[in-house]
């Protein structure tokens, strides 16, 4: 499994091959099994019950990008965790949110993170943000034999380029095909609503904070109406995950920032539960 | 026909070592020092791209002298067997120890193996603890031998000398700065007993920081932070002063506090990191 050490106790060849700086490349060399798009599935009935991840919103605005996730796993209709954390950073510029199960994604996350960090330390530069994104793809792609059996992971990636000095969001399908989206995107069972929230609320001026408030506005909007999607649970002061990506790279809300923002966001729903009214013309 | 000489097993490995000592003996020297918050890397190269110090993981770094092709690929086997094993396992199981033990075994059997030439190289193993007594160094000559060092190592060519020098002056608990002058001072010792300048822009310098509120404590310090350094009286300067305008991406901070499992909470944003601004 690790260096195996057979009988000398020296790095074997794989190790010691120059070329190649993907950590995923040397693993499929060295060892394959390891590796989540080599394992298959004996042909089942019907689909595995696994904990799913669903609702994931971004959006940019000048100067950077927010991602923000809800807090719900789900397995048929139960209720499977509710602090699940969705969003993580990839590296010092970029964040990824994963919807889909959750099982498959975290692990995804983890090598994703190791492939960007790997490169790092082998090449000294750090990959463009298209080549990370294009990482992701081919992570997602070799995925597609376990997708096709209703375990599919769909990730959202956003980062701060720092050539072009501007936030980008990527959507992905179950296939690994990416797409950049302009202003915002969302993923996952509730993505449907917050889409839909964000094409009255998003404007490509709005400030830092008040992208923040977008989102979590975006995310209460997506609960409403699925019931995989997880709302703020102010009784067990559980709320959504929100990080920023700026020039000063990842930072992710913590609990208080981001309780006061939810937390306002619910005062005013009690006043009115649908949220903010967009005018007519 | 000519009947092959007889060469006796001692004779073979000694001009084994001979010839390994050698190629190290052209490299030029570096030092790597224990200081207050840390492992400070300091060696004489005239090369910004061709590093002899590079992070191997989290709390562990690694330093070269010989010939750049044998230790880079060292080196790149390295990063593979930290990360393979922090994938595996977790990134706490990625230890100096357990990376030394492998190296020394490749050199080792590269070493005494007739078919291979000698590795011209000599390396050091480096991990950062939550305190000083948890600092490790270990140097790993040509022949597979490990070597626990304590305090501060010289290797490369000079290194003896360098070493008798700084084990005379180095002690325990000293800043950055001072730590950085004497490694500087132990650099430019001639052979011949005389001292030459090492200007600051042919000097590379990296630090494993224990202070550095990223997972990640490697960090090379360039430019006008190491000038500032190099310049301080000895006093108050740490590696996490001011941003240096010119950071170089890798080992740069990486504010991702929880790139470990993504299952663990993340940190807010790095405080006071060194700002690595990457144009």
């Amino acid at each position: 499994m690790e260096a195996n050490t057979r009988s000398t106790g020296r790095l074997p060849a794989a190790f010691l091959t120059p070329g190649s700086s993907s950590f995923m490349d040397f693993l499929s060399d060295h060892s394959p099994e390891i590796l989540p798009g080599n394992r298959s599935l004996p042909p089942l009935q019907g689909a595995i019950e696994a904990p799913h991840g669903t609702t994931i919103v971004a959006a940019s605005f000048p100067g950077g990008v927010v991602l923000a996730g809800d807090r719900r796993a789900t397995m048929g209709n139960m209720i499977a965790q509710r602090d699940i954390e969705k969003v993580f950073p990839a590296d010092e510029y970029s964040a990824v949110g994963i919807a889909g199960t959750a099982g498959l994604a975290v692990e995804m996350v983890k090598l994703f993170q190791l492939e960007l960090e790997h490169f790092e330390k082998v090449e000294g530069a750090t990959l463009s943000l298209e080549g990370k994104a294009n990482r992701l793809s081919t992570m997602i792609r070799s995925n597609l034999a376990m997708a096709m059996q209703g375990l599919a992971v769909v990730p959202l990636f956003a980062g701060y380029d720092v050539d072009r000095e501007k936030g980008r969001i990527f959507s992905y399908d179950v296939t690994g095909g990416r797409s950049e989206e302009h202003g915002y995107a969302a993923t996952g069972s509730g993505s449907v609503f917050a889409r839909g929230s964000m094409k009255k609320l998003y404007r490509d001026d709005l400030t830092e904070e008040q992208t923040l408030t977008l989102v979590v506005q975006a995310l209460y909007d997506a609960a409403d109406d699925d019931s995989a999607t997880g709302g703020p649970d102010v009784a067990r002061r559980i709320y959504p995950i929100v990080t920023v990506i700026t020039d000063e790279g990842f930072r992710k809300l913590n609990d208080t920032e981001s309780s006061e923002i939810a937390r306002a966001i619910l005062e005013r729903r009690l006043e009115q539960p649908d949220g903010p009214r967009a005018a007519l013309l | 026909m000519s009947t092959p000489f007889y060469v006796s097993p001692q004779q073979a490995m000694a001009d084994r070592a001979e010839y390994a000592r050698k190629g190290i003996a052209r490299g030029r020297s570096l030092v790597v020092l224990q200081y207050a918050d840390g492992i400070v890397f300091v060696g004489e190269n005239p090369s910004r791209a061709l590093h002899k110090f590079s992070e191997i993981y989290d709390r562990i770094g690694f330093a070269a002298a010989g010939k750049y092709n044998e230790y880079e690929n060292l080196r790149i086997g390295g990063v593979r067997y930290a990360d393979l094993r922090g994938y595996t396992y977790d990134r706490d199981d990625v230890t100096a120890r357990g990376l030394a033990n492998v190296y020394a075994q490749t050199l080792g059997t590269i070493f005494s193996s007739a078919a291979e030439k000698p590795y011209e190289v000599e390396l050091v193993v480096a991990e950062v603890g939550a305190g000083p007594e948890g600092d490790q160094i270990y140097r790993l000559p040509h022949d597979g031998s490990i070597v626990d060092e304590h305090g501060s190592v010289a290797v490369g060519g000079n290194a003896e000398q360098i070493s008798s020098f700084l084990d005379q002056r180095h002690r325990d608990g000293m800043s950055l700065a001072e730590a950085l002058k004497l490694a500087v001072q132990a650099l430019s010792r001639e052979a011949n007993g005389n001292e030459r300048e090492i200007p600051a822009e042919r000097l590379e310098v990296a630090v494993l920081d224990r202070t550095r509120p990223q997972q990640r404590k490697f960090k090379r310090i360039v430019g006008r932070q190491l000038t500032r350094l190099l310049d301080a009286d000895g006093a108050g300067a740490t590696p996490t002063d001011a941003p240096s305008d010119t950071e170089e991406p890798e080992g740069g901070s990486t504010p991702a506090a929880g790139t470990d499992t993504p299952a663990k909470d993340t940190d807010g944003p790095a405080e006071g990191t060194d700002g690595a601004t990457k144009e």
